[in-house]
């Protein structure tokens, strides 16, 4: 934070200490207000860096007998490129070991931008509607939207790439 | 049996549920001596055998693909397999069938990843039926053809991503003897790029769910619905047989009136 107090002008020093005080409050309060309308809400979202739980571990645990398919990797971490996925950039890190993808971490992933409750039906107005709701049940299977499953091939793909992978 | 490779540029899963009273053995697997356990190992790798072929044949990004000879000039579709001639010919049944909104030409290249994932997972289903193989699911990158039960012996439970968060579920489906695909936005090109308007896509939804008879069905049409944008439900809705799940930018889901049914 910028210094607010001149030592040069002590006389400045008391209202200058409640003009920054009050500032930090206000502005602090709007970075909350902004961080929380971009994540569409407390609790809803922590998309910063989410790891893809749900298909990777099986890959990186699954034994290989056709060890050609996925053991040519260099070790290490790759950055993959910042894919565009519309609604923002995905980024992914893949981490190598023992020539293979051991974790995926999402570096950058676009954030739930609910801010906009237009509710347009002109399309088919006689089909419902409903607002989505997070489910706590467990599934089999997952269908995933490849709105960002394509960016995370991409940003992946690049990622392997600088590994050594074909 | 559960077992996952990353192959096509995505996880692929396939899932076999032996069942408790499993049928006699054929007298080609007893010739062997396998047990039931063998034969499953065996056709699970044949699955991924066959999902490598596919890659090897038609991936874009392989320099030593056929398709890739093809979009280099080196081969003419006269001259390709017989399975290059089917996908060819299915994308441009699919084109017509969407009013063109599915289109496999993109920048001067073709990229038929459209209709070969659902007809690769398809083939692959197909290759379990053949073997005798009723209860499981193969699963490439989200786009699924579901058959019989699960290991509890009900139908498949499957969740429908969050399209804003890629750990969470939205719905559940039970599902049996089905396809169900999901179609999203995409940086690749063909696959959700609006032939109508070119270079002008900016879609107000971002997840599109299909539930068809199959999963060659449901991915194909997904994709279509998906190029068409808010209208995409509504082309879902006159399919018959099909129902469908759209999320749009907001947040708010548009349902088919036949997809509640499905719902678990």
């Amino acid at each position: 934070m910028r210094k607010a107090v001149s030592p040069q002008r002590p006389y400045f020093n008391q209202p200058l200490k409640q003009f920054a005080l009050s500032f930090f409050v206000v502005a602090t309060f709007a970075a909350y207000a902004i961080r929380e309308q971009l994540t569409g809400g407390s609790g809803t979202t922590n998309a910063a860096t989410p790891t893809l739980a749900a298909n990777l571990p099986q890959v990186a645990a699954q034994p290989a007998p056709n060890s050609a398919s996925a053991t040519h990797y260099r070790d290490g971490e790759y950055t993959g490129d910042m894919a565009d996925a519309y609604f923002g950039y995905v980024q992914i890190k893949a981490v190598i070991q023992g020539g293979r993808v051991t974790d995926v971490q999402f570096l950058s992933y676009p954030s739930d931008r609910r801010t906009s409750q237009r509710i347009n039906n002109y399309a088919m107005p006689y089909l419902k509607n409903e607002a989505i709701q997070v489910q706590n049940a467990n599934v089999d299977i997952v269908s995933g939207a490849t709105l960002t499953s394509e960016a995370f091939i991409q940003s992946f793909g690049a990622a392997l790439q600088q590994a050594g992978g074909a | 049996m559960r077992i996952t490779r990353l192959l096509m540029g995505m996880p692929i899963t396939v899932e076999v549920v032996e069942s408790p009273h499993p049928p006699p053995l054929s007298p080609s697997s007893q010739r062997g001596g396998a047990d039931r356990g063998e034969v499953l190992a065996s056709a699970i790798e044949g699955v991924f055998a066959y999902f490598e072929y596919v890659d090897a044949t038609f991936s874009t990004y392989k320099t030593t693909s056929e398709i890739t000879a093809i979009n280099e000039g080196r081969l003419t579709l006269a001259g390709a397999s017989p399975n290059m001639q089917t996908i060819f010919a299915l994308a441009e049944q699919t084109k017509a069938e969407s009013f063109g909104y599915f289109d496999i030409a993109f920048g001067g290249k073709i990229d038929p990843s459209g209709v070969v994932k659902g007809w690769a997972i398809h083939n692959a289903a197909q290759m379990l039926w053949d073997g005798g193989f009723d209860n499981f699911y193969v699963d490439a990158g989200g786009d699924v053809q579901v058959s019989g039960k699960n290991a509890d012996g009900e139908n498949w439970r499957v969740g429908i991503r969050n399209p804003f968060n890629i750990e969470q579920i939205v719905k559940v489906l039970s599902l049996s003897d089905c396809g169900i695909a999901t179609s999203g936005n995409t940086i690749r090109g063909a696959h959700i790029y609006d032939p109508h308007q070119p270079g002008s896509f900016q879609p107000e939804i971002v997840s599109m769910t299909v539930i068809a008879p199959n999963v060659y069905e449901a991915d194909r049409f997904a994709t279509a619905a998906f190029a068409m944008d808010r209208r995409g439900i509504g082309f879902i809705e006159h399919l018959q047989g099909f129902e469908g799940y759209m999320i749009d930018r907001a947040g708010m889901a548009t349902l088919t009136s036949g997809f509640e049914a499905y719902v678990a």
